[in-house]
């Protein structure tokens, strides 16, 4: 059979597919796990933090990563005795580890924060909790991101 | 001035716990994009923001280039006496702008 032009734009999509492929495997300017631990590590200041108490609340599927709303919750009282002095969010794949660092205290009441962020690609997210006694506590989400927030050129 | 869009219940009960909701109008440029010429654009984007309650400071954020344009944030606070809200948002390239509202605790 005679190839024709839906032949030609199929191969050339597929092409374009291997290419996004590859640009998505080399990522040099992205952060990596370790860059994700040392970020955390500045954040906790050496101490590692235990699993539990901190809930990220984020889609499962995210079909844009330019906006993707997280929420952040904290199990505390947030009485003056025993409440979070702060939530710090943390990612692995974008060209940054850190998101944001929110500052609280007793007067928040309650400790849930929500703000939006952007995702580069398909990637987990992290949260710390540092408590008014010195404890950290983290929590995690993994999220798949089908449109990237655009970051050098890719997007 | 970038347009700014506070949330504060214009009432609330004395140690109520209220939701705030603050969303402020930037581009929130991460500093790895190119632009139309094929070069990065440099950074801007707001790195700080502030919320104090008569004076006093209930939350505060440290935002990287991560946070989505336009950032939005929602946290509590509890209502403790009337009085007013104090926001502020500062950033790179000399970025600063204060917005307030009033609360009437009862």
């Amino acid at each position: 059979m005679k190839p024709t032009a839906i032949d030609a734009r199929r191969r050339r999509l597929a092409q374009f597919a291997l290419a996004g492929t590859a640009l998505a495997l080399s990522g040099a300017a992205r952060a990596t796990q370790e860059q994700m631990a040392a970020a955390i590590t500045a954040f906790t200041g050496g101490a590692a933090p235990k699993q539990g108490k901190v809930t990220v609340d984020v889609a499962q599927l995210v079909d844009n990563g330019n906006t993707v709303p997280v929420t952040v919750r904290v199990a505390s009282p947030m009485s003056a005795a025993e409440h979070v002095t702060a939530i710090a969010i943390f990612n692995e794949r974008n060209p940054q580890s850190d998101v944001a660092i929110f500052t609280l205290g007793p007067r928040s009441g309650k400790a849930e924060v929500s703000t939006r962020i952007r995702m580069a690609t398909s990637q987990k997210l992290t949260a710390v909790a540092r408590m008014s006694d010195g404890s950290f506590w983290s929590g995690s989400a993994d999220v798949i991101v089908t449109l990237a927030a655009c970051i050098e050129g890719e997007g | 001035m970038a347009r700014a869009l506070v949330t504060v219940p214009a009432t609330a009960r004395r140690g109520e716990v209220i939701e705030i909701r603050a969303l402020i109008g930037h581009a929130m440029e991460t500093g790895y994009r190119p632009g139309p010429d094929g070069k990065v654009l440099a950074r801007d984007i707001i790195r700080k923001f502030t919320c104090r309650y008569n004076g006093e400071q209930v939350f505060a954020a440290e935002l990287h280039p991560a946070i989505a344009a336009n950032p939005y944030l929602a946290f509590f606070t509890v209502a403790t006496a009337s009085g007013t809200f104090e926001f502020t948002w500062e950033g790179d390239k000399g970025f600063s702008q204060t917005e307030t509202a009033r609360i009437a605790v009862t």
